[in-house]
């Protein structure tokens, strides 16, 4: 199973310093990763960072990935109006860096990507006529299809319904368990956050100011710190946790 | 990946999956039939402008011609072979030139106005052979028969190095190379003006008649030029196909997809810079077609690159060859320059496709 680990990673934007020195430890397959923090935290500098789109000091080790291309990233842009249906879309995604000839496999991978989306009814839409979320949802199969065993998604949720945000993130919490797949990704929802991901990093300032289980990161004090929010975490009937903000301070 | 990874979700995506997979080869089979009929249409066209001309020849006599020259008579042959082959060839070649160049501008640029002519390589090309008609200017030693043509070329080259010298340095976007485009575009244009405004009487309508663009100064020679440039470029942007089809979703997109966009950008800019400069070299400033030869490619076979490229370069090839023929035909007994032809005739057209074309085409 992929292990990813950051090693002092850092980042600039000419000589303003974005990512200063994060440092995790092994972060293994098979588990969902948060990566939390207020605007401008670095968030979106880190997993350009980690894709390779930038350089900087620090490492990336990535151990026990067993394809060529085994990171997919999902940026927030989810792409211009070409003239191209979904269907060619997430196909074109799973092509890159391989023949012009299409394969059997190849479409099959775009169905299934598709389907465990539940999108497959949008195949024959042009990615023109798609609504936000749609095209959220979309990319998210350009992704998927690439058959990563790390997935970077930079806030994949920002512009879904509660339905589609729910929906996605149990879709990647089974994939990730199944496929034994590392998923980070960004998110704003704390509540989210504490439902679906195993673990959380916490950045501010582009620097990680904590990481480990989701539960035990994701406390009223840090809420206090970092989003400068007061609030409570209390257990549902269920016994899950359910974050409760007050007020901004 | 285990090997059960899919196990899941297969049987589930078994049954709409197949849907997606049967829609999605049906397109590929209408888009291969597009291309098809873009073919056939292009010979048909390529016969008739054969045909024409002050000795009028049959149909059958051209494609006899074309496939058992043995059969037709020796006057026959040489007019169809020697004189007007060319002239047809290159028109479909200059076409497919100057529509490949333009498609990929725009979509390396993500522009819809892109094209040799708004990125002022045609305009250079025009002040290159300016210089040469209008004051023997020559920049390159050459043979008479190829002073124009080879100044053309570098003129038009030197401009497409400039724009990606200045698109190399940092923090320039798309947007400041389109707009360098332009202001190469009317830089030359006043340098045309001033050439015009120093230069004789009978060099200004030398250079009038080079910027309408003509194919009638079409040579064997000339055209293998054109046409080795043309089949040199064509299988190295192909070969880019996938990427560049994914730069059409926007740089960050694109980068997310493993795409490098800029280094891809700079060298596509290259290959079709070359394309351009060849083919405005020979025949002069024919404008639209690297407009509208791609816009009308994208109508029909969507941004695919499988399929773009090639159906822009049959676009092209097909609207400069009718071009050819309506040059011929419009006023009896007169060869009207065809770049007059192809933007009277061609943008109403064009404008028609896109006007009637309910779905977004950019």
């Amino acid at each position: 199973m992929v292990t990813l680990t950051l090693d002092g990673l850092s980042a600039r934007y000419g000589r303003r310093r974005i990512l200063s020195e994060v440092t995790t430890p092994p972060l293994a397959g098979g588990q969902v990763v948060a990566v939390l923090g207020p605007n401008a935290a670095g968030k979106s500098t880190l997993f350009r960072r980690i894709f390779g789109l930038l350089d900087g000091g620090g490492t990336v080790r990535l151990e026990g990935a067993a394809s060529e291309r085994p990171v997919a990233y999902m940026p927030q842009d989810t792409g211009a109006n070409a003239v191209l249906t979904v269907y060619e879309s997430v196909l074109l995604a799973r092509m890159q860096g391989r023949r012009l000839n299409v394969q059997r496999e190849d479409l099959a991978e775009v169905d299934r990507a598709l389907e465990a989306l539940g999108i497959a009814a949008l195949g024959e839409r042009d990615i023109g006529d798609l609504s936000g979320g749609q095209r959220q949802m979309v990319s998210a199969a350009q992704a998927l299809v690439q058959n990563p065993e790390v997935l970077l998604l930079d806030e994949p949720t920002s512009a879904l319904d509660l339905h589609r945000q729910i929906q996605l993130l149990s879709i990647l919490r089974r994939l990730a368990k199944e496929r034994g797949m590392l998923v980070i990704a960004a998110l704003h929802d704390l509540g989210h956050a504490l439902r679906f991901t195993d673990q959380a990093l916490v950045l501010r300032h582009g620097e990680l100011i904590a990481c480990g289980p989701t539960e035990e990161v994701v406390t009223p004090e840090l809420l206090h710190r970092v989003y400068r929010v007061t609030a409570r975490i209390e257990r549902c009937s269920r016994g899950r946790p359910q974050l409760i903000v007050e007020e901004a301070v | 990946m285990p090997a059960g990874t899919n196990a899941s979700t297969a049987p589930r995506a078994d049954s709409a999956a197949g849907a997606g997979r049967d829609a999605y080869r049906a397109l590929v089979v209408r888009r291969q039939l597009i291309l098809a009929a873009l073919s056939l249409a292009l010979f048909a066209s390529l016969c008739v402008d054969l045909a024409l001309g002050p000795a009028r020849f049959g149909l059958g006599e051209v494609i006899a011609a074309l496939f058992t020259p043995d059969d037709v008579s020796q006057q026959a042959r040489v007019i169809l072979w020697e004189i007007r082959m060319p002239v047809a060839l290159m028109a479909l070649t200059v076409g497919a030139s100057l529509s490949v160049a333009g498609a990929q501008m725009q979509t390396i640029l993500s522009n819809p106005l892109a094209s040799p002519f708004t990125l002022g390589i045609s305009a250079g090309a025009s002040f290159g052979a300016a210089l040469a008609l209008a004051f023997g200017v020559v920049l390159v030693p050459a043979a008479v028969d190829y002073m124009v043509p080879i100044n053309a070329f570098v003129m038009a080259m030197l401009t497409a190095f400039a724009i990606h010298a200045l698109s190399m340095r940092r923090g320039v976007t798309i947007e400041t190379i389109v707009l360098l485009g332009i202001a190469m575009v009317f830089i030359f244009n006043a340098l045309m003006a001033l050439i015009q405004f120093f230069a004789s009487q009978q060099a200004v309508s030398a250079v009038v008649f080079w910027t309408m663009g003509s194919l009638t100064k079409a040579t064997w020679p000339k055209l293998w030029i054109a046409l080795g440039v043309l089949a040199v470029v064509m299988p190295l942007l192909a070969r880019h196909g996938w990427a560049l089809t994914a730069m059409r979703l926007g740089d960050a997109k694109a980068e997310s997809l493993g795409v490098r966009p800029r280094a891809l950008r700079l060298e596509v800019l290259v290959l079709v810079s070359l394309l351009a400069a060849i083919a405005v070299a020979f025949v002069g400033t024919i404008g639209f077609i690297g407009l509208v030869g791609p816009h009308i490619a994208r109508l029909l076979l969507g941004e695919d690159q499988r399929f773009f490229l090639p159906g822009a370069a049959l676009c092209g090839a097909l609207i400069l060859s009718i071009g050819s023929v309506l040059s011929k035909v419009l006023i009896p007994g007169t060869v009207i320059p065809i770049g007059i032809i192809t933007s009277l005739v061609g943008i109403p057209f064009f404008l028609f496709l896109v006007l009637s074309n309910k779905k977004a085409s950019w």
